[in-house]
């Protein structure tokens, strides 16, 4: 059994994929790099921190991104953005699905206002393409997370898979002890990380659909899973997911622990759900998490 | 940004038929090594863009033990180095170069 959290982009690609059906676009002998980061006398790589193709999975054609975490922490610069957005509208255009391998902490910062754009860019096809019901799926499980702007794009997925060691946000929690002090929120405080931002918490306040342990395996039966999810993206879509934000805010917006959001959900022992395994945790959360529904 | 390019002669012909790998991450401490057959049989070029200045004869020492080792002959390399140490330079080119001897 790999690791998910433990493989490179690449590794993820081929595990995912059928067996000898990625192609790559764009790939590294193209050597599209960076135009910014010469400038910062720091290193490029090749692909520029994303790995863009088609493949097939479980037999039927789609389009896979998936994001370095290791180079500059799988930050979004401006060709990393422009790969992605590429792929989208091709994937609009031929009515594919998209998986997205999440691995990132965000814009790139070295290169901000072209990061942020594609960050919008990027956003803006995933909203076209879903409005012709064109499937795009977020997995999470990387090293770096899914952060900032990574976050924002996460949101506008039609599906998102976690797993325990993935994390979900927009503001990560070394920005937040930044601008707000560590008695606000203590980045080193791993358990505390988890319980804010961590796979198990956002499954069972219905932030992602899919919870899954860390194995190569386990995404790759989620993400056949979640390609049979209803995509679209419609005013009626929204109004549902609004509908059950405020909601949730209603119900949760008081508290201010992860571990009390989870007894008012009512799950019988809050306490133990960070040691519990996945499939042990699935069981216990099965019938009191909240449901996605969209919603994020 | 220090830019190094070494040019060798090797009677050791790259195995296999890809025609491309690549291996490794820019990160610190690691470097990428993207590897093509696009040489004559009896060359190896290497070329190394690398954040640390002033290594060009460790580097060459480096190199100079892969070509010795390895079958390395019609191959392009080029590296993107994030600081890594000599003993994880020898262990990409030497993963490099068993990616491209497998079948494609």
């Amino acid at each position: 059994m790999s690791s998910w959290y433990e493989a490179s982009a690449r590794q993820r690609i081929e595990a995912l994929s059928d067996p000898a059906s990625f192609e790559e676009f764009i790939g590294p002998q193209d050597r599209e790099i960076s135009p910014h980061l010469s400038l910062f006398d720091l290193p490029v790589q090749f692909d520029d921190g994303i790995v863009v193709g088609r493949a097939k999975l479980a037999g039927k054609p789609l389009m896979i991104a998936a994001q370095e975490g290791r180079f500059m922490g799988g930050a979004v610069g401006e060709v990393h953005g422009a790969k992605l957005t590429g792929l989208l509208r091709a994937a609009r255009k031929l009515g594919w699905p998209v998986l997205i391998l999440f691995d990132t902490g965000g814009v790139r910062l070295q290169e901000a206002n072209a990061g942020e754009m594609a960050i919008a860019e990027i956003m803006r096809e995933i909203v076209l393409a879903r409005s012709e019901g064109v499937a795009v799926i977020g997995l999470i499980g990387g090293r770096s997370g899914c952060f900032g702007g990574g976050g924002l794009i996460a949101g506008c997925c039609s599906a998102l898979i976690i797993s325990e060691q993935g994390r979900l946000s927009v503001t990560g929690p070394e920005v937040i002890e930044t601008n707000r002090g560590a008695e606000e929120f203590d980045s080193k405080d791993r358990a505390l990380v988890w319980r804010v931002t961590g796979g198990k918490h956002r499954y069972l306040i219905g932030a992602v659909d899919h919870f899954v342990e860390d194995s190569n395996d386990a995404f790759r039966q989620a993400a056949i899973s979640a390609l049979s999810r209803p995509a679209r993206l419609d005013a009626d879509v929204l109004a549902a997911e609004q509908k059950r934000l405020e909601t949730r805010l209603s119900r949760f917006g008081a508290l201010t622990e992860a571990r009390d959001i989870w007894s008012a959900l009512g799950l019988s022992r809050p306490e133990a759900i960070p040691s519990l395994a996945a499939q042990a945790f699935l069981a216990e959360s099965a019938a009191t998490r909240e449901t996605a529904d969209d919603a994020r | 940004m220090e830019k190094l390019t070494f040019q060798f002669e090797t009677n050791r012909i790259a195995g296999g038929e890809r025609k491309q790998a690549i291996i490794g991450v820019v990160a610190s401490g690691n470097l990428e090594v993207l590897i093509e057959r696009t040489l004559p049989p009896s060359q190896c070029h290497i070329e190394i863009a690398t954040a640390a200045h002033g290594f060009g004869p460790v580097w060459e020492a480096v190199l100079s033990d892969f070509i010795a080792r390895r079958a390395a002959g019609g191959l392009k390399i080029s590296i993107n180095d994030g600081g890594a140490r000599p003993d994880t330079v020898a262990l990409r080119l030497a993963q490099g170069v068993r990616m491209i001897e497998e079948d494609s």
